[in-house]
C-alpha cells in the first residue's frame, strides 16, 4: 500500500485514492478533424514506462480533488505530488516524498 | 549438437527408477547464441516457447532462438493460477480460445510431456439477477459458437461444492458451467514446450536480456542483448508485462498498461474441491492443486507498476469473499503470496499483430488471463510469422483495432478476469 501526499490533505493511505492513469495528455481541440490514427492514439495508446511516470490521482474518499504524482513504476517510490495548476516540480532520483 | 533426446515413457521411467534416477538427460540444451537466426523469439514464457515449437514443428523453420532475460517460465507463466477455459462472449475470442482448448486436449501426447491438463469443470457463479442475465447472454452465445456451456442451478452448485455457503452476503443464484474447463501445470507447459522445441533444433537461451532492436529502413535486422547482438530475419516479441518497454526500444507505443496481479496458496489439505469455482462479481476464484494447496487468484492493483508485488489490501479484498462463500476455509493458513506484471488492454483482449517495424511482430496484452490461450496463441503466431500475414484467427487482434474502433470488448461483456 502506498502512502500518498494529497496536496490539500497531506499524507493518506492509498486506499483513499483512485489512480487515473498517465498525466498531461491534452484533449485534442478539434476531435472531428483528427485521423483515426490520431484519435486512437489519444484515447488508447500510453507510454506505460518502467521508471518515472507522471500520473493523475484523485482523492476519492477525501477532498475529491485531482492532482498529479511523479512515481517510479519499477520501485513504486513517489518522488513528488503537485496540484494541476502547479508547474511540474523538479525532483531527484534519490528523493522520495514520504513523511520524515 | 547434443545427443538425440530419448522419449519419456513408462519404460524409461522404470529403467531410470532402477538407476536411482541418475540417468535422465537434461530436458533441453543450454544453447550459446549464434550470430544469426531466421527467427528470434523474445521472451521464454509459455507463449514464446509455444511459438518456437510450432515454428519448428509446423512451419518448417528450425533456425530459431528463444531469448529469455531470466529463466524459462519465470514471468507470468510460472506465476498464474492455471485456469483454462474457452467460454468467451465474442466470436473472435471464441475462435482464439477454443482453438487453444482443442490443442490443450492433445498437448501432453503431442509434446511427450505431461502438462497435467485436467478438465475438471469450471463454474462461474451468478450472485444477482443481473449476473443471471449476463451468464444467460454469454452462455447462449458460447453455445451458439459450438463450445460447451451449461446452466446449473444453485442446488447443482451445492452438489458439486457441498461446503459452499449459498445464502450469504453474496447469494448464489446459479452458475455457468464449462465442463471442458479446468487447470494445467504451468511450469510443465513451459518446460514441455521448451523440451519439444529444443528437440526440433530450437536454441533456448536463458539469462539473455534484449536491450534494443537493430532496425534499418523500418525493417528489423536483429536484437541487441546482454550477450551481444543476434541477427534475425524476423523477430517475435512475447514479453507480456514488459511489452511497452520493448515497444519503446523499437520506437512505438502500445495500447497497454502494466499492473501487478497477485495470487496466493494455502497450506496443503486433503482433496476438498474437485472443480474450479470463479466469481467475476466479487473477484474471488479458487481451485485445488494436486499438491493439495488451495490456489486463490486475487485482483490487480489499480495503478500501473512493474514492482511484481501488489498491495496488501488486495489480498484482504480477495480473502474476505472467499471466507464468506466458503466459511470452512477460514482457519486455513496461507503459505505463499506472489505477484506478476500483467499487460492489460482497454478491451481486455490480446494483441497478436504486425507493428510499424517490418518483420517485427508482437504477441502481448494477454493481461490477467492468457495462460489458457498458450497453445493457440503460439500456434497462430507461428503461422503469422512464417507467412508474414496474420493467421485468420489472429487477424482481429491486430493493434490497429484501437484506431479503427473494432474493439473486442471482453472486459465489459464478460466482466470476468481470468
Ligand atoms: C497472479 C496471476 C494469475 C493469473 N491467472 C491466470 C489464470 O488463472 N488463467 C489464465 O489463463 N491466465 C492467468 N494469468 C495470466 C497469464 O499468466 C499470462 O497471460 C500468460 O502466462 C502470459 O504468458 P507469456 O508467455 O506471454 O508471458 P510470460 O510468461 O510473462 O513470459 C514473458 C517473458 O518475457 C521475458 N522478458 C521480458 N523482457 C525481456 C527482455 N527485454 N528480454 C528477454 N526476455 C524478456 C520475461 O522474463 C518473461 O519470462 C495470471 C497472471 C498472474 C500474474
Ligand atoms: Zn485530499
Amino acid at each position: 500500500m502506498l502512502l500518498i501526499k494529497c496536496p490539500w490533505c497531506g499524507y493518506r493511505d492509498q486506499s483513499e485514492f483512485s489512480a487515473q492513469g498517465e498525466a498531461h495528455i491534452a484533449r485534442p481541440v478539434n476531435p472531428h478533424e483528427l485521423s483515426e490514427e490520431q484519435w486512437g492514439d489519444y484515447l488508447f495508446f500510453r507510454k506505460n514506462p518502467k521508471g518515472v511516470h507522471y500520473e493523475r490521482w484523485v482523492h476519492s474518499h477525501g477532498c475529491r480533488r485531482w492532482f498529479n504524482v511523479i512515481r517510479n513504476t519499477a520501485t513504486d517510490h513517489i518522488h513528488a505530488t503537485y496540484r494541476p495548476d502547479e508547474p511540474v516540480p523538479e525532483f531527484s532520483d534519490e528523493e522520495t516524498d514520504q513523511p520524515a | 549438437m547434443s545427443v538425440k533426446p530419448k522419449p519419456y515413457s513408462i519404460f524409461s521411467l522404470a529403467r531410470n527408477a532402477l538407476n536411482y534416477h541418475q540417468g535422465w538427460q537434461k530436458a533441453w540444451r543450454n544453447a550459446e547464441p549464434k550470430r544469426d537466426y531466421e527467427v528470434v523469439i523474445v521472451g521464454g514464457g509459455g507463449h514464446g516457447l509455444a511459438t518456437a515449437y510450432y515454428l519448428a514443428k509446423e512451419c518448417g523453420i528450425r533456425d530459431v532462438a528463444v531469448v529469455e532475460k531470466g529463466w524459462l517460465g519465470g514471468g507470468n507463466t510460472g506465476r498464474n493460477t492455471t485456469i483454462v477455459r474457452s467460454n468467451y462472449l465474442w466470436d473472435e475470442s471464441a475462435g482464439l480460445y477454443e482453438h487453444a482448448m482443442k490443442l490443450w486436449e492433445g498437448l501432453s501426447t503431442d509434446l511427450n510431456y505431461n502438462v497435467m491438463f485436467s478438465q475438471r469443470g469450471l463454474l462461474h457463479l451468478a450472485h444477482s439477477v443481473h449476473d443471471m442475465q449476463e451468464i444467460g447472454r454469454r452462455g447462449n452465445a458460447i453455445y451458439l459458437n459450438g463450445i460447451d456451456s451449461e446452466f446449473v442451478t444453485s442446488q447443482q452448485v451445492k452438489e458439486m461444492v457441498p461446503f459452499i455457503n449459498l445464502d450469504c452476503r453474496y447469494p448464489v443464484h446459479g452458475a455457468l458451467l464449462q465442463k471442458r474447463g479446468g487447470t494445467a501445470r504451468h511450469d510443465a507447459v513451459a518446460w514441455g514446450y521448451a523440451r519439444a522445441a529444443d528437440n526440433l533444433g530450437v536454441d533456448i537461451i536463458q539469462n539473455c536480456e534484449v536491450t534494443g532492436f537493430q532496425v534499418e529502413d523500418s525493417t528489423v535486422k536483429g536484437v541487441e542483448t546482454t550477450r551481444g547482438r543476434i541477427g534475425a530475419k524476423k523477430v517475435g516479441c512475447v514479453v507480456a508485462g514488459h511489452c511497452s518497454v520493448l515497444a519503446e526500444m523499437a520506437g512505438f507505443r502500445l495500447p497497454i498498461e502494466s499492473f501487478p496481479l497477485q495470487a496466493l496458496v494455502s497450506e496443503p489439505v486433503k482433496p476438498i474441491i474437485d472443480c474450479v469455482v470463479m466469481s467475476g462479481a466479487i473477484h474471488a476464484y479458487i481451485s485445488q492443486s494436486d499438491k493439495g494447496e488451495l490456489v486463490i487468484g486475487a485482483g490487480s492493483d489499480a495503478y500501473l507498476s512493474y514492482s511484481q508485488r501488489g498491495g496488501f489490501d488486495i489480498i484482504e479484498h480477495t480473502v474476505g469473499p472467499i471466507i464468506e462463500l466458503y466459511p470452512i476455509f477460514s482457519r486455513l493458513k496461507m503459505l505463499r503470496q506472489w505477484g506478476g506484471v500483467v499487460d492489460v488492454t482497454v478491451d481486455r483482449s490480446p494483441l497478436i499483430s504486425k507493428t510499424p517495424v517490418k518483420n517485427l511482430f508482437f504477441n502481448c496484452g494477454w493481461g490477467t488471463g492468457g495462460f489458457k490461450a498458450t497453445p493457440g496463441s503460439g500456434h497462430v503466431f507461428a503461422h503469422s510469422i512464417k507467412t508474414g500475414d496474420m493467421h485468420p484467427i489472429a487477424e482481429p487482434f491486430s493493434i490497429n483495432r484501437f484506431n479503427t474502433g473494432a474493439l473486442i470488448d471482453e472486459g465489459a461483456a464478460a466482466a470476468v478476469a481470468h
